[in-house]
């Protein structure tokens, strides 16, 4: 998306093909046009991601206006409509209050209609649910899923709760310290996950199905700090699988299955 | 209620919050926080207590320490009411009685050393001199798995599962028999969530302690409790085993609040039956009449709008509060 502003971040290398197109090679100008028309973001706080002094049909109008070229009136119209999408209740006065009448999940649901209002090929949901009570982030995660599902919406879902990505994502990509450890669907990464780290994060989140007498293993240590990062592999310092080879030379993805890929020399001595 | 083994009893608690309005602040409503709830602890057992934001768990914690003066109701310390206790007699009981607080960051002075924020409720109490603390605050220190020779540093020095440790060595500090955990680890990364919650179970043996852990999320609270008391709105839903809870919920709102927790398991979790509740968790300022779930329930009845149902036991300890069971 382009919003980490700069100074102090600096993109030093790399490449985000959105459709065939560098965006970091465009104009801020272009970038602008993208950003809401083809890829479009839900933040972690709803509250503090709403202007609070205006209402949300001036708020939801205005990138209709912007990106549609909308007038006031057909905006005004559109932006009933939007809340009805989400489902929120009596939509067409709901529409004329301010952001702090609405609840958080409520707030949640018309960033979500806001994210949606020029029908983005891309939304990224940028831990959606964490500021909400579990029955609502069921609700969200719902709607997210069926919006989907309706207009064809590729998502991203950028979450640490491991239950929600089971639930309703199709890949995953495991990250640690910066860099990614590994990738795969679903279904290998949770049934025959080959990164210990992966295995860490699993097997350290008691489970609802499970009993209260599972031990949960622990990762020892502290995530590390990303400005002075151990040598080789970040993760090797926690590691239970660490041999010398990991402090000196950094693993790269190796594919280790059908399009799973694993950053670790001992991809093959990683059992569940 | 003498003679049994209950640490804790609350007995009809009742916690309502005045709202005030106009330059007279004369008093419009109530915020029906706690509302006519009845439960036990036993000694040594860990209670869980689990709810949605807003329905009561941490207002009936902060009742049971006497943070709150409840409005009516009982809370019995091996027998001893503590509602009708003040000043000094107060203070000694509460030495008994710990909190661990949710977030980290908040609840240490940033201006005093680990050492005297653990050392100083034991100087409180009368239990060591000023100053004179260093051995048992670094004994402390190693029983949270943290290193002694911290003691000197300042919180910002330490990450949150640290301080999270330090906030654990403080309720320890004066030897109490039971701790509220009020969300422990929801501040936490999940790394760091189970190194907390290990902890806490293993002090837990080591030292006879009895918990309260209040939280919001499900799974944890399943991993760490013996007996679950889930709550909504001011009221009690259901109470039980914990294993019993999970395995079989009877409470429309207990299975709904249950599937709506993801397990991190595809296999198991696309297999399971799923319960979308609609809408919001009402205001507690004006509670639905009848049960207070009744507009969210999807066997609402006639009877559940007009009247509130009591606790009813449907099993070996297990209480549930619903006309439709």
């Amino acid at each position: 998306m382009r919003l980490i502003p700069y100074p102090p971040g600096v993109i030093v290398g790399g490449e985000v093909i959105f459709k065939g197109q560098d965006l970091l090679q465009i104009s801020e100008e272009e970038m602008r046009h993208i950003r809401g028309n083809n890829i479009a973001m839900i933040f972690q706080e709803p509250t503090t991601s709403l202007n609070p002094v205006i209402t949300v049909k001036v708020q939801l109008s205005e990138s209709l206006a912007l990106h549609r070229g909308l007038d006031k009136e057909t905006a005004g119209q559109e932006a009933v409509k939007l809340l009805k999408l989400v489902g929120i209740p009596d939509a067409e006065r709901r529409v004329e209050d301010y952001p702090y009448q609405f609840s958080g999940g409520m707030q949640q649901r018309i960033m979500i209609a806001m994210a949606l209002s020029c029908n983005p090929e891309l939304l990224i949901a940028d831990e959606p649910t964490t500021s909400v009570d579990v029955t609502v982030q069921a609700q969200l995660l719902e709607l997210i899923n069926n919006l989907r599902t309706q207009f064809g919406t590729a998502v991203i879902i950028i979450t640490h709760n491991l239950g929600l990505v089971a639930r309703y994502v199709d890949r995953v990509n495991v990250m640690y310290a910066g860099r990614m450890v590994e990738t795969g669907s679903t279904e290998v990464i949770y049934g025959q996950p080959k990164h210990p780290y992966t295995l860490g994060l699993m097997t350290s989140v008691p489970r609802l199905d499970l009993g209260r007498k599972r031990k949960l293993s622990v990762i020892e240590g502290l995530p590390p700090n990303l400005a002075r990062l151990p040598t080789g592999c970040a993760f090797h310092p926690r590691c239970y699988l660490a041999i010398d080879r990991c402090s000196k030379e950094r693993p790269e993805l190796e594919e280790v299955g059908e399009n799973h890929y694993s950053a670790c020399f001992r991809s093959q001595d990683v059992k569940k | 209620m003498a003679g049994n083994n209950h640490l804790i009893d609350v007995e009809n608690l009742v916690m309502y919050f005045p709202v005030t309005a106009g330059v007279l602040r004369r008093k419009v409503a109530d915020v029906k926080a706690v509302d006519d709830v009845s439960f036990f602890i036993k000694k040594g057992e860990t209670l869980g207590l689990v709810g949605e934001s807003g329905c009561g768990k941490t207002t009936t914690g902060r009742c049971i320490l006497q943070l709150y003066k409840a409005t009516a109701g009982k809370v019995l310390f091996e027998g001893k009411d503590l509602c009708t206790l003040h000043g000094e007699n107060l203070r000694r009981a509460r030495r008994n009685m710990q909190l661990i607080f949710q977030d980290p960051y908040a609840s240490l002075n940033p201006r005093m050393t680990a050492g005297d924020i653990v050392g100083e409720p034991m100087v409180v109490h009368g239990l060591v001199k000023s100053g004179e603390y260093k051995e048992q605050v670094a004994q402390l220190l190693r029983m949270v798995e943290l290193e002694p020779r911290m003691a000197v540093r300042y919180p910002h020095e330490f990450s949150g599962g640290q301080r999270q440790r330090l906030g654990i060595a403080r309720a320890l500090s004066v030897r109490p028999s039971f701790i509220v955990c009020d969300e422990p680890v929801s501040a936490l990364d999940v790394s760091i969530q189970a190194q907390v919650i290990s902890l806490l179970m293993r002090l837990r043996e080591e030292l006879h302690l009895t918990y309260l852990f209040i939280a919001h999320d499900l799974s944890v609270v399943r991993h760490i409790s013996d007996r679950v008391v889930v709550m909504y709105l001011g009221k009690l839903m259901e109470i039980a085993d914990s294993d019993e809870l999970y395995a079989n919920p009877v409470h429309p709102y207990t299975q709904a609040l249950l599937s709506a927790v993801p397990i991190p398991d595809p296999e198991v979790d696309r297999q399971r039956k799923r319960i979308l509740l609609t809408g919001d968790v009402p205001s507690p300022v004006n509670p639905p009449s009848g049960c207070h779930f009744h507009p969210r329930c999807q066997r609402t009845g006639d009877e559940c709008r007009e009247q509130e149902p009591e606790l009813k036991l449907v099993g070996n300890e297990h209480w549930v509060a619903c006309h439709r069971v």
